[in-house]
C-alpha cells in the first residue's frame, strides 16, 4: 500500500475509527485523508480530530517546566515522557474502493483493530475527490468539533491537490450550496474558511 | 435535434396556461437574458419553443436576504451565483415538435402540453429560429430580426394578405417604418394590389426617416410600373417634386349622407342634422349636397316646415358640410371618375397610393378613404359573386391601408364605415385591410377580434395593450414583453401568419445596403443603387 504510515488503528465502529500515533504529536493534520485496509477492500476517512494525553486515563499529566528553560529541555530530563502520553486521531470514514472503484458511502464493515493507518499521497487525494459525493457524510455527521471547521479544513487539504484549485473550491462551493440549502449562515462561514483570497 | 446553445437552466415547475419556470444554472447570467427571447426545452421526446416572458431572482434560503453575504469577495459570489442565488425564467412554450419522422415533417405544432419536470431549457439557435419561421423564397418576405438574434423573420405575405391585419403602436414608435417595409414586401412578394390611403404623404415617392434628417424611398421608387400615386393635392405633390399619376377630384354628387354620419363627431354635428342630411337626399336625390347648400331662406323655411326638421339641426348640418365644400378636392362636378381610374389601376395589378398633401384633417381623410373604399369594396363584392356564380377565378386580392383607423372603426361608427364590414367579412371578396393606429383601444372590439396578424410596437397605455392582446393566448406574459419593447424599431407580431409571437427588430431601412438586400441581386433597381453607392462613395 502506498503512502506514508501514519498509525494504527485502536478503536473501530461503522461511521470511523480511531487510531493512535507510532511517534509523539505525529497525527496527520485535521481535515487530511487517510485510509486504512480491510482486504479487498480500502477504507477512506477525514481526519477530525486529534488527542494527546495520559496512556493511563487515571493519571493526568503535571506541569514540570517550572525549572526549565525551554519547552525540549523537560522532555530531555524525563524521556520517560513520551512512553507515558500518546497521540491519537480520530477517523471519520467517508467512503472505499473496492477493486478499482472508489464508492463516497459507507462501507459494509469497520475497520479492523491494528490495521495500519496511511495518509493519502496527493495523487489519490486527486482520484477520491474528483467526485464530491463525500461532502454529504460531512455535512451529516455528529461530531465533537465544529462541522465548519471540519470541511473547511478538508476541502483545503484536498484543493491542493488539484491543478486548478479555484475551480475545485467553486465546484465544492456549490455542492455545499446545495447540501446547506437552507442553512445559509452555516454555509458562509464554510466559504469565508476556504475562500483562497 | 439537439442544438449547440449553451445550457441556461431547468424547468422546475410550470402549467401550460401559466408558462414554466425555469431555473438559471450559474454559468448563465441573469443579466444577460431578456425578455422576449426565445429559448428551446428539450423534453423527454419532443422539443418545445417557448419565449422568455419574465426573469426573477431567487434565494434558496430567506436569511440571504436579511444579511447578505460579503459578495466583495469573488469566490464567494461565484459559488452563491446559480445555487443558494439564482436567477429563474419564466418561459411560455408556444411551440411543439415531435421527435418522430412525421412530426419532424408537419413542423412546429401549437403546444397542447409542457416539457417534463427539469428538462434542459437552451437559448433557440438561427437553425431553430429557421425551422419555425421558414426561410425568405418566393412567397417569404424579411421583415426583421428576432431580438438579439441573427435569424431572417419571414413573414408569409400570400398567408398574410388573406386576414385584415394590424400595426400598432405609440405615435414615434416606428410604425410608418415597419408599414412602409411590409408593403414593399407585399408589392415584391405577394400577388395583392393594395390601396393606400397616405395621410402623411409617407410612402408613395419618398419619406423621411424617423429623425427626419434623410429621405427614405417610397413604394414608387420600388416598383414604378406596378406603384402609381394619385394626389389630392396636385401642387403640393409638385412642390415635393412627386411624380403623381392622376390628380383625385369629388364631386358634390359623389357624398352621400352616410359619408356625413360617419364624420358627424368630426364635423361636430347632432344626430338630428344627421338625420336631417337623410331627408335632404330624399327630397333632391344625388344633387342634393350642391342642392342643400344652394338653398335660399324662403326654401329652406319650406322645407324644414314639410321635412319636419328643426331649424337648428339644418343650420348644424349646412355647417358640416359648409366644411367639407371648403376642401380643395371637393368640386361641384367632378372632371372624372376617380374610383373608375382607381380600379382601373388596380386591375392593372398597379397598387395606388393617394396622397392627401396638405390635406392632412381628420375629416378629409375620413371622407375620401370611407366613400372611394366603400365604392370599390362594392365593386369588388359584385365582381366576386359573379365568378362565384360562374366559377371563374376571383379578382385579385385587395389590401386598403389605413391609418388612424380608430377614427374609422371605434365603437360608434365601426358598423357604418365599410372599413368594418371588410373587417369583418374578411376574406369573402378578397378584399383585406391593413390598419395603422396609435389608440387600439379606440378600435371596435369586434374589428379587433377579426384582425388576422397584429405587429405591435411599444405600446403603454394598459387599456391599449388589453385591446391588441385580447384573446391570444399567454396574454399577460406577452404583456410584459410588450411593454418593455424599446421605443422604437422593435415590435411584436402575433397571430395568423407567424406560428408564434415574435418580438423582432424591423429591417433596417434607408440606407444604400438596405435597399441593395431589399432589391436582390438581379434587378435593375439594385444595379442603379450600385451605381448609386458608387458615385457617393467613390
Amino acid at each position: 500500500m502506498t503512502g506514508n504510515r501514519v498509525g494504527e488503528v485502536i478503536e473501530a465502529s461503522t461511521a470511523g475509527f480511531t487510531a493512535q500515533c507510532y511517534e509523539l504529536y505525529q497525527s496527520p493534520p485535521l481535515g487530511s485523508l487517510v485510509k486504512t485496509a480491510d482486504q479487498p477492500m480500502e477504507l477512506y476517512g477525514v481526519v477530525y480530530n486529534a488527542t494527546t494525553a495520559s496512556i493511563d486515563p487515571g493519571r493526568r499529566p503535571i506541569a514540570r517546566g517550572g525549572e526549565a528553560q525551554s519547552e525540549d529541555e523537560i522532555y530531555r530530563q524525563s524521556p520517560q515522557l513520551l512512553q507515558l502520553l500518546r497521540s491519537e486521531f480520530s477517523v471519520l470514514v467517508v467512503g472505499h474502493r473496492q477493486d478499482v472503484n472508489i464508492y463516497h458511502y459507507l462501507p459494509p464493515k469497520p475497520a479492523r483493530v491494528h490495521s495500519f493507518v496511511y495518509s493519502c499521497p496527493p495523487d489519490e487525494v486527486k482520484e477520491f475527490s474528483q467526485s464530491l459525493g463525500f461532502l454529504n457524510m460531512l455535512v451529516n455527521t455528529g461530531l465533537p468539533v465544529p462541522r465548519d471547521e471540519l470541511i473547511a479544513a478538508c476541502l483545503r487539504q484536498i484543493s491542493h491537490t488539484h491543478e486548478d484549485r479555484h475551480q475545485f473550491l467553486v465546484t465544492a462551493g456549490k455542492k455545499l450550496a446545495t447540501l446547506l440549502g437552507n442553512q445559509f449562515n452555516q454555509l458562509n462561514a464554510i466559504l469565508e474558511r476556504i475562500s483562497d483570497q | 435535434m439537439t442544438s449547440n446553445e449553451p445550457r441556461l437552466g431547468i424547468v422546475v415547475a410550470g402549467s401550460l396556461t401559466k408558462g414554466v419556470e425555469v431555473k438559471l444554472d450559474g454559468a448563465a447570467s441573469v443579466e444577460e437574458m431578456a425578455v422576449g427571447r426565445y429559448v428551446t426545452i428539450e423534453g423527454q421526446n419532443r422539443r418545445f419553443f417557448g419565449m422568455v416572458t419574465d426573469i426573477s431572482l431567487g434565494v434558496t434560503d430567506p436569511s440571504l436576504t436579511l444579511t447578505p453575504p460579503d459578495v466583495a469577495d469573488p469566490f464567494i459570489a461565484e459559488v452563491l451565483a446559480g445555487t443558494s442565488t439564482y436567477g429563474s425564467l419564466h418561459v411560455l412554450p408556444l411551440l411543439t415538435i415531435g421527435g418522430d419522422a412525421t412530426s419532424l415533417l408537419e413542423g412546429p405544432q401549437p403546444v397542447k402540453t409542457v416539457p417534463s419536470h427539469f428538462s434542459t431549457v437552451k437559448l433557440a439557435s438561427e437553425q431553430d429560429m429557421a425551422l419555425v419561421f421558414g426561410k425568405e423564397d418566393e412567397g417569404r418576405f424579411h421583415i426583421g430580426n428576432p431580438l438579439d438574434m441573427e435569424t431572417k423573420l419571414c413573414l408569409n405575405l400570400e398567408e398574410f394578405v388573406k386576414r385584415s391585419n394590424g400595426i400598432f403602436g405609440k405615435s414615434g414608435t416606428g410604425k410608418t417604418f415597419l408599414t412602409r417595409i411590409l408593403l414593399i414586401g407585399m408589392l415584391q412578394k405577394s400577388k395583392a394590389v393594395n390601396l393606400i390611403f397616405d395621410m402623411h404623404n409617407e410612402y408613395g415617392w419618398e419619406g423621411s426617416s424617423e429623425e427626419h434628417t434623410y429621405k427614405v424611398k417610397g413604394l414608387k421608387q420600388w416598383g414604378q410600373s406596378k406603384v402609381a400615386i394619385f394626389t389630392l393635392d396636385k401642387e403640393n405633390s409638385d412642390t415635393r417634386r412627386v411624380p403623381t399619376d392622376f390628380t383625385v377630384q369629388i364631386g358634390y354628387d359623389e357624398i352621400t349622407p352616410e359619408d356625413i354620419s360617419i364624420l358627424r363627431p368630426t364635423l361636430n354635428l347632432t344626430e338630428l342634422a344627421v338625420e336631417a342630411a337623410y331627408q335632404m337626399r330624399r327630397r333632391f336625390g344625388k344633387s342634393w349636397l350642391r342642392r342643400t347648400l344652394q338653398l335660399g331662406e324662403e326654401e329652406v323655411a319650406d322645407i324644414l316646415k314639410e321635412a319636419n326638421i328643426h331649424e337648428s339641426s339644418f343650420q348644424s348640418l349646412k355647417r358640416g358640410l359648409g366644411i367639407i365644400e371648403r376642401l380643395g378636392f371637393v368640386v361641384p362636378q367632378a372632371p372624372e371618375d376617380t374610383v373608375k381610374h382607381i380600379l382601373n389601376h388596380l386591375d392593372r395589378g398597379v397598387s395606388v397610393v393617394l396622397e392627401f398633401g396638405r390635406y392632412r384633417e381628420t375629416s378629409a381623410y375620413l371622407l375620401v378613404a370611407n366613400m372611394l373604399s366603400r365604392r370599390i369594396y362594392t365593386l369588388y363584392q359584385d365582381r366576386a359573386e359573379k365568378a362565384r356564380a360562374n366559377n371563374t377565378p376571383l379578382p385579385q386580392p385587395l389590401v386598403v391601408t389605413i391609418e388612424e383607423a380608430h377614427k374609422f372603426l371605434n365603437h360608434e361608427v365601426a358598423d357604418k364605415t365599410v372599413f368594418g364590414t371588410i373587417a369583418r367579412e374578411m376574406r369573402k371578396y378578397n378584399v383585406s385591410l391593413l390598419v395603422i393606429d396609435q389608440r387600439p383601444s379606440g378600435i371596435d372590439d369586434e374589428v379587433m377580434s377579426q384582425l388576422g396578424t397584429k405587429i405591435t410596437c411599444l405600446l403603454d397605455n394598459e387599456r391599449d395593450i388589453d385591446s391588441v392582446l385580447a384573446g391570444v393566448s399567454g396574454k399577460s406574459e406577452l404583456k410584459s414583453v410588450l411593454a418593455r419593447l424599446a421605443p422604437k424599431q422593435q415590435a411584436l407580431i402575433f397571430g395568423h401568419a407567424v406560428p408564434m409571437p415574435v418580438a423582432f427588430q424591423p429591417r433596417e431601412y434607408g440606407s444604400a445596403e438596405s435597399y441593395k438586400s431589399l432589391a436582390g441581386s438581379e434587378s435593375a433597381l439594385s444595379q442603379q443603387i450600385e451605381k448609386d453607392i458608387e458615385e457617393l462613395w467613390p
